[in-house]
């Protein structure tokens, strides 16, 4: 990945288990370390009870990045969900 | 609830008078900030839209044209080109109040403020393709970062406001008209009382006015 060129960590994973496994590591260990974990859609999809977690806590954020196969629109599922929550529905029109 | 066991009694009523006197404002006030959470949200929201899809092209590109990179070069040379960066960032985390929400402000420090350092390998093994990769991915770095900022910003809003609405509903149709029912409830059974003692009165009056005539 190109990102370690710009000086990020990165954590490569085979699997989503071993997605999980790693993002459960990342977030025990560093309580300060790190703030924000990028983490493919296609991965994300499949831990998304881990990522849940991490909803309501300050720290760290979980975003969601497309994959290489292109974006699968996990990220604007997220913006959705959260409209939907403070709403109460979708106004979103989309 | 005006079945339950309230004691209608003067002090009661002044008592739960007062309750809805707290009752309302409280819950106009919470009306208030949920507007403004509103308000806040919806901005929040149309910017993560935007950067959200101004990330996912930008990532898109920057895949292609990595993936474009890797095809001229043989996986190992681009491996080991990318091994060791040379670039490290630094993300320092600050908090910002929005409406006695806490959300993140992130700034980031790269160590060294060359814009060539994010190239951590010599020129002359690799191809151009490779430069435009990461040349790619550094602008959209940037994005992401405030990507990350507005998206969690968002998420806590939406918690703050789910609590406050459901706040404002449960003193709006729980809360309230449950007193209001009570303060009634007491209003009737005061007068009622009244009522009573004074047809009591009166025919205590009415016996001692005969007693008082027959024995004259």
């Amino acid at each position: 990945m190109g990102f370690k060129a710009l000086g990020l960590d990165t954590f490569p994973a085979e699997t989503p288990g071993e997605a999980g496994k790693l993002l459960r590591q990342l977030t025990r260990e560093s309580e300060a370390e790190y703030a924000i974990i990028y983490i493919e859609e296609n991965f994300a999809a499949q831990i998304q009870n881990e990522i849940d977690r991490f909803k309501d806590s300050p720290s760290p954020a979980i975003i969601l990045i497309p994959g290489r196969e292109g974006s699968i629109g996990l990220g604007l599922q997220a913006l959705h969900d959260a409209v939907e929550r403070a709403v109460g529905t979708n106004i979103l029109g989309d | 609830m005006a079945g339950t066991a309230i004691i209608p009694t003067r002090m009661v009523l002044n008592q739960l008078k007062g309750r809805l006197r707290t009752a309302r404002r409280g819950h106009k006030l919470l009306k208030d900030k949920r507007d403004e959470l509103m308000r806040q949200f919806m901005d929040v929201v149309k910017r993560n839209k935007i950067l959200r899809e101004r990330v996912e092209e930008g990532l898109t590109e920057a895949f292609a044209s990595l993936q474009v990179a890797s095809s001229i070069m043989s996986p190992e040379m681009l491996e080991q080109a990318l091994l060791y960066p040379r670039q490290s960032v630094e993300l320092s985390m600050k908090y910002k109040n929005i409406m006695s929400v806490n959300v993140p402000l992130y700034s980031f420090q790269t160590q060294s403020s060359d814009p060539a350092e994010i190239y951590p390998y010599g020129f002359a093994q690799t191809s151009g393709e490779l430069d435009d990769a990461l040349e790619h991915m550094a602008k959209v770095f940037e994005d992401m970062l405030e990507l990350a900022e507005v998206e969690k910003t968002m998420q806590l809003l939406a918690e703050e406001i789910e609590k406050t609405r459901r706040r404002v509903n449960a003193l709006e149709y729980v809360m309230i008209p449950d007193l209001e029912s009570n303060i009634k409830y007491i209003t009737m059974k005061l007068e009622e009382n009244e009522n009573a003692t004074k047809v009591r009165l009166l025919k205590v009056k009415e016996m001692v006015l005969q007693q008082a005539h027959n024995f004259k």
